[in-house]
């Protein structure tokens, strides 16, 4: 709950040295290839399981935050990044080559559930398979696409041809004999309670829900194909605000000028750093706004008081982000090395603007506990329903206020610090409660914590002298990182724990750019949370995880 | 006041008892600016298409329709603030079956492109379409996307587009507001035959594709066929 890490610390987080591992896995290791991030090591296609779960059972590494799968000229590879919930800057790669030809390799899917989207994403996208895989099957292309877009010998021209389909019950021959029978029910993808265009594929027994299941890829706009195709310095940027649209467009910014910062070892400014946190919190407050206003108008079509309400604070902050940045929604502030301009003048203005906007900011909080909160329709239908357990949580590869709504302590901005968060006062939000309830408390407090920040950082820039002012650091004119470096990087997005893996090849241009979308793993808990429960629960889980399909799909 | 704008008669000329009991003794309630407009006269004189493009500019029923980012500015649109309810627009209706007006939101993909063709299928004409962002007019910043259709008019037709990534509330008013006026003015877009159009599969021209996904594809499942080289 605050910046200091509790002072019992559990054996998971003990750090061991990259020899120490090494010796660990003993024979499984057959070379090292080091990240700049993490050591890692190159392991067996058919070894997969074996090296997860040593790292996971006996040196502590609970989190599989992403794989991130490509094709070198000579070989497939997906990586493994590990971290540890405790600690996440201890971090591990786990490399695993395939063969060019046959590109198979064992799936980690029995030791991290949350590596079945994503090896069925590396399958849908690179064209690996995954052995002992339980459902590999294409994730965000249609099920009839022709060539696996992402590997070298893929056509963009080629024709392709996308089916309208007749989905079936799953479970229809499961049920033939019981007393039971079930009934299927598509939510989606146009429905009004899926954020987007979510497809869940529902089937019912009476008015339970047997089976859900999430139907990904209606907003897959190739995200990671066209920051490949831009040079790091100046065409990437725009691309990041458009992952997760709600507003929290400098979060996402912040993400790839982290990775790609430390990749070509740019110093940022530290009154850049100030204002990226300020501008970054406010994103923050943006995001949480409307994943209340929309998760009340999921509970109950008549909280559209709230949604107005939320609404109605959501302008505020964009119009001091438009202040800030010149844009509503899609900010494009952040630069390498720094933003692209300083506060806007006259700077009193501003700050007296945006010190309106935190006074009166505890008054809607108020406001909205009395609206929500502590309206007892929204807790009959929000508290202990949706039960997400935090060792299930850490499974999926939960972050965010989801994991933080199960009591997982996990925030990147004080457990792997970046910007200016270590230098200022505030606190780290936890909920035990498990339930839907409680996701959306913590994110209702972390709008009061996003504000103190702000606050802090107000007073700072309000201070800094004039001569000191320095936005942007010396950044070469072209970016050209070293052949063959490769990092993963990741910030505290408003949704979780948004990472880019980015491998340079010498050019200006990365030569591979993933996305860890927290959304997207966020997402895979929903059957763990609807199966058992009422139908109006499941639209209440997902509200509650606040997903953003533009970050899902990428 | 001049007798080129509809629905408004003459009234100089007409002074009856009528007309008096009318706009006396009602109290000030009845005296509004449309029964001084109509005079003495209980009745109007237009033509009857007129008047129902008259009627439908001045109430549009939208579809509650989210894809991506223009979404967000969307919803803004709709709520306090920029409010689209004052122009007679702001009922976004969750079925397609009761909307008049579809906005566009967002990045049309391969996946998504036979779903909006299905739901602009299922409302009821007339039906307008309302382009929102650089998405829907060729792709936008995804338009090199490798399943990133260039522009929603490849799969339905568009009678306004709003520019923009995402454009402010402020132009999405505007172009739904001009949309009305086309309405009201009965010029709504001639609808053509699109590229990409849903075809029962068994319709489809037979070639080495059609032949792979033979086996994997019904003969009468609704298929998109998608020409990427054609695109433009």
């Amino acid at each position: 709950m605050s910046l200091e890490r509790p002072d019992t610390v559990d054996d998971g987080a003990v750090e061991q040295t990259p020899d120490e591992l090494e010796a660990l896995l003993g024979d499984l290791v057959v070379d090292r290839d080091d990240h700049l991030n993490a050591p890692g090591f190159v392991i067996r296609p058919d070894t997969v399981q074996e090296t997860l779960r040593t790292l996971k059972q006996q040196a502590g590494y609970d989190h599989l935050s992403v794989v991130s799968a490509q094709e070198y000229e000579n070989r497939y590879e997906s990586i493994y990044h590990l971290k540890k919930y405790d600690d996440p800057t201890q971090e591990v790669s786990v490399v695993v080559p395939a063969d060019k030809d046959d590109p198979v390799s064992e799936s980690g899917e029995p030791v991290f559930r949350t590596a079945d989207w994503h090896e069925r994403e590396a399958y849908d996208l690179i064209g690996i398979e995954y052995d002992d895989h339980p459902d590999l099957r294409r994730i965000l292309l249609p099920e009839t696409w022709q060539g696996h877009p992402l590997s070298m010998d893929y056509d963009k021209d080629r024709p392709q041809i996308a089916t309208l389909p007749e989905h079936a019950n799953p479970l229809e021959d499961h049920h033939k004999d019981a007393e039971s029978d079930t009934m299927f029910l598509n939510i989606g993808p146009h429905h009004p309670a899926t954020h987007g265009v979510l497809h869940l594929k529902t089937v019912l027994d009476g008015e339970q829900v047997a089976d859900v299941e999430p139907d990904i890829g209606y907003l897959h706009r190739s995200e990671e194909q066209m920051a490949q195709s831009g040079t790091y310095r100046h065409q990437i940027m725009p691309y990041p605000d458009r992952w997760d649209y709600i507003s929290a467009g400098l979060l996402n910014e912040w993400a790839y000028a982290r990775a790609a910062e430390d990749l070509a070892d740019i110093e940022v400014p530290e009154y850049a750093q100030v204002i990226r946190t300020m501008g970054a919190e406010m994103c923050r407050i943006a995001a949480h706004m409307l994943a209340l206003a929309t998760f009340a108008l999921d509970i109950n079509g008549d909280f559209t008081a709230t949604f107005m309400y939320a609404i109605n604070d959501r302008e505020r902050v964009q119009n001091l982000l438009e202040d800030l940045t010149g844009q509503r929604l899609m900010f494009n502030y952040f630069r390498l090395g720094g933003v692209v301009w300083d506060l806007p003048e006259p700077r009193e203005e501003f700050f007296s603007k945006t010190r309106d906007f935190l006074d009166q900011l505890p008054e809607s909080v108020e406001e909205y506990h009395n609206l929500i909160t502590s309206n007892e329709v929204f807790q009959m239908r929000t508290i202990d329903t949706g039960i997400l357990p935090p060792e299930v949580a850490k499974n999926y590869g939960a972050t965010g206020p989801v994991a933080r709504g199960s009591g997982v302590d996990y925030d990147l901005r004080r457990d792997d610090p970046y910007g200016y968060y270590d230098e200022l006062d505030w606190d780290v939000v936890t909920e035990d409660g498990c339930d839907n309830f409680s996701r959306l408390l913590v994110r209702m407090r972390e709008v009061e914590e996003s504000a103190k920040i702000i606050e802090q950082c107000v007073d700072l820039l309000e201070d800094w002298p004039e001569d000191e002012r320095n936005i942007q650091a010396n950044v070469p004119r072209t970016l050209r990182p070293d052949d063959d470096t490769e990092i993963y990087r990741a910030v505290e997005g408003a949704k979780g724990e948004l990472g880019i893996y980015i491998r340079a090849d010498g050019t200006d241009k990365p030569a591979r750019f993933k996305i860890r979308s927290p959304c997207f793993s966020n997402l895979q808990t929903l059957p763990e949370m609807a199966n058992g429960e009422y139908i109006p629960d499941v639209i209440a889980a997902l509200g509650s995880l606040d997903v953003v399909l533009g970050e899902v799909d990428r | 006041m001049s007798s080129d704008q509809p629905f408004i008669t003459d009234d100089s000329q007409v002074v009856t008892e009528t007309r008096d009991a009318r706009m006396t003794g009602q109290g000030d309630r009845f005296n509004s600016r449309l029964r001084e407009a109509f005079g003495s006269s209980p009745f109007i004189l237009t033509k009857f298409d007129k008047f129902l493009n008259w009627c439908r500019g001045s109430s549009m029923f939208m579809l509650q329709f989210g894809i991506a980012c223009c979404s967000i500015e969307m919803m803004h649109t709709y709520a306090v603030k920029h409010d689209l309810d004052r122009f007679g627009s702001g009922v976004p209706r969750a079925s397609p079956r009761q909307a008049d007006v579809m906005i566009v939101p967002g990045t049309i993909v391969s996946k998504f492109a036979p779903r909006m063709k299905r739901v602009y299928d299922q409302m009821p004409e007339p039906k307008f379409v309302v382009g929102m962002g650089s998405c829907t007019i060729s792709g936008g910043p995804f338009q090199e996307g490798y399943n990133v259709i260039k522009g929603a008019e490849e799969v339905i037709p568009i009678d306004i587009h709003v520019p923009g990534c995402p454009p402010r509330p402020e132009a999405l008013v505007y172009g739904v507001v001009k949309l009305q006026e086309r309405v009201a003015n009965g010029e709504a877009a001639p609808v053509t035959v699109k590229p990409y159009e849903l075809e029962e599969f068994s319709d489809l021209e037979r070639d080495e594709l059609v032949d792979k996904l033979a086996d994997q594809i019904d003969d009468d499942e609704l298929v998109m066929r998608y020409n990427f080289a054609d695109s433009p």
